[in-house]
């Protein structure tokens, strides 16, 4: 017997690429512009709302015969809340220059879009299992984006990559930067993530004419 | 002579034809036509053939340019070699000026810039004519030029070609190539290199030829430019006259410094009805606008000499205009017909608002003294949403004329209907 069903699978990897959270549905931009301008930060804000969506997601699914639905919103605020206060303080406790460069962040973790639109479109009709499957699927479509992003933005940007000098000194002008090579300030800044992000959508929907919606 | 080039013609021609429905063609096309008008005629119904094309307007354009492109190269060799002797007591124009050491400063600093420009630039509208199985379009031809000349003359090479890729495939191409975008192209390469590399694009050193390499030895010398003095309040340290300033003796962008050139090559595209009278006239006077109001804080003594915004608030409100790339921005980015306002009543509030904008940049932001390129964007943002309103009033006018004129149709209540915009 298969580990996971056909259906299951599909849950699992659709959101990586022809159903991605970022790239198709355009949900989670803010938390994607804002802290990308390191590939470590992008990696700790992927496994956070990784964290925080899959037991999101089943919690609510565990859930869902029994909360009557004009509360429902406010039960999955809290159910949220509790989660990210959870990951907020974890990293405060183990990663406490991490969370700095997070900031607001990880607390603005509750307003994003995916977290909302999946338990409303997903945890709400479905079992626990699948529920669990669809959040670890849909925040590592996010996920991927962001380390996408985040990749080229530390590496164009400060010629880092996790904070290791891929690209030589800048200082003492060894590796590329003894040919002249300079860091792209512009990459630093948020409106070149929102361009790097249209340009993943460019180049995703040119590959699969089928995402392209019509006017 | 007319022989050889009958040939090359024909030969292209052929070329041409073998290429017909394959994927280069678009290249060869546009070689072929770039070079000799076609031969081909239409074949069904009649045509008016009209000389404006797009291509007689680019080049128009490039025709208003190339006085420009010739001073600032004589310029960049003056500046770098005033700089390390320091400017001549009695200055003449053909002893000074028009010296073979100047140009050649310029052939080695300007012409790669140009010739990097148009190289990636071309490049980039080639790959996407291939690609997208459309002819290539001219739209390439003034950016080409206007980009060397608002860079600073050390900026480097691959800097350069960079910024020219983003610019074309995030400028222009995304938007649908052509006529299609949003941002003046020229300037969001510039506003890229800005934002990416600001220690090449602001500061006291990259606008001088040597500064740069010169930095913090013994030979050192200073490429600060007059608005960069204005900005930490040394305006008594430069000595350029007036006249150094209209006429461009003065380091700043490539081409940007020679207000009277500018102005020459503004006129020509006036008269040639390139380029729109209004929008440079608005802009002059909103920049003007803008420079009374801050003399006229300084002149009612509301600012001390202390503040940070004292130098350049007190610089006599003329002079913006002939200092710094107002004068440039105004006579070719400004204008663009694609990026500017389309309705003449828009043109007014456009450029009234660029001139504005660009003085108050210059003012409150003296961390880089330089606001023209960031105001026309911000306007070329604005442009559409100016026409739309132009054109709402315009209706509404017309529909209050048309109320009092007509004898409204009454409905069943014997209440003159309304009349809406759509029926008109």
């Amino acid at each position: 017997m298969a580990l996971l069903t056909k259906k299951e699978k599909g849950l699992l990897l659709d959101p990586l690429t022809d159903n991605n959270p970022i790239t198709i549905q355009v949900l989670g931009i803010c938390s994607a512009l804002a802290i990308t301008a390191e590939l470590k930060a992008s990696i700790v804000m992927a496994l956070s709302v990784m964290f925080v969506l899959a037991m999101g997601n089943v919690a609510i699914s565990l859930l869902r015969n029994i909360v009557p639905s004009k509360i429902r919103i406010i039960v999955q605020l809290v159910v949220v809340a509790a989660l990210v206060i959870m990951v907020d303080q974890v990293l405060k406790a183990f990663a406490y220059e991490l969370s700095k460069t997070l900031s607001v962040f990880v607390g603005l973790i509750i307003t994003n879009c995916i977290i909302m639109g999946r338990f409303e479109a997903f945890a709400l009709g479905n079992g626990p299992w699948r529920s669990f499957l669809d959040g670890i699927g849909n925040s590592a479509g996010y996920g991927l984006i962001l380390i996408v992003v985040g990749f080229f933005r530390e590496l164009l940007g400060s010629g880092t990559l996790l904070g290791m000098k891929v690209l030589g000194d800048p200082i003492a002008k060894t590796g590329l930067y003894g040919l002249g090579y300079e860091n792209n300030g512009f990459m630093l800044l948020s409106p070149m993530a929102l361009i790097v992000v249209g340009i993943i959508i460019w180049v995703q929907r040119s590959r699969n004419k089928a995402l392209i919606e019509e006017n | 002579m007319s022989d050889k080039r009958l040939t090359f013609k024909k030969r292209l021609h052929i070329l041409k034809h073998h290429y017909r429905g394959k994927k280069m063609a678009p290249a060869f096309n546009a070689i072929h036509t770039f070079l000799f008008s076609p031969d081909e005629t239409t074949h069904s119904g009649s045509h008016i053939r009209g000389a404006d094309d797009l291509k007689r307007t680019m080049n128009t354009v490039i025709m208003a340019l190339i006085p420009v492109l010739l001073f600032s190269m004589f310029n960049a060799g003056y500046q770098h070699y005033s700089a390390i002797n320091g400017f001549p007591q009695n200055f003449s124009l053909f002893e000074n000026f028009l010296t073979w050491d100047n140009l050649w400063i310029g052939i080695i600093k300007v012409l790669p810039l140009l010739v990097v420009s148009y190289g990636v630039g071309l490049l980039v509208e080639f790959i996407f004519a291939v690609i997208k199985g459309h002819e290539v379009e001219e739209g390439y031809l003034v950016t080409g030029m206007l980009v060397p000349l608002i860079v600073p003359v050390d900026t480097p090479l691959w800097m350069l070609a960079v910024a020219v890729v983003f610019g074309v495939v995030i400028g222009k191409e995304v938007f649908g190539g052509t006529g299609m975008n949003i941002l003046n192209p020229a300037l969001t390469i510039r506003a890229f290199l800005f934002f990416a590399y600001p220690t090449w694009m602001s500061g006291d050193k990259v606008w001088v030829h040597g500064a740069v390499e010169r930095a913090g030895g013994p030979d050192a010398i200073s490429g600060e430019t007059i608005l960069g003095f204005l900005a930490q309040n040394k305006g008594a340290e430069f000595s350029y006259s007036v006249s150094d300033m209209f006429f461009g003796f003065i380091p700043g962008s490539v081409g940007e410094t020679s207000t009277f050139l500018i102005l020459l090559g503004g006129l020509f595209l006036v008269f040639s009805k390139i380029a729109s009278w209004r929008i440079m006239l608005s802009a002059v006077i909103g920049a003007l606008t803008m420079g009374l109001i801050f003399n006229g804080v300084v002149d009612a003594g509301w600012i001390s000499e202390g503040s940070k915004f004292y130098g350049l608030m007190s610089f006599d409100f003329w002079k913006h205009l002939i200092v710094g790339g107002l004068a440039f921005g105004i006579v070719y980015m400004a204008t663009d017909p694609v990026t500017g306002a389309q309705t003449n009543r828009g043109k007014w509030f456009y450029g009234f608002f660029i001139g504005l904008l660009s003085v108050m940049i210059r003012v409150f932001n003296p961390a880089y003294p330089e606001g023209v390129f960031l105001a026309i964007l911000l306007m070329n943002v604005f442009a559409p949403t100016i026409d739309h309103y132009v054109v709402r009033a315009n209706i509404n006018r017309r529909l209050k004329r048309l109320k009092n004129a007509v004898i409204l149709p009454k409905d069943s209540d014997g209440k003159a209907q309304e009349l809406k915009a759509e029926t008109v």
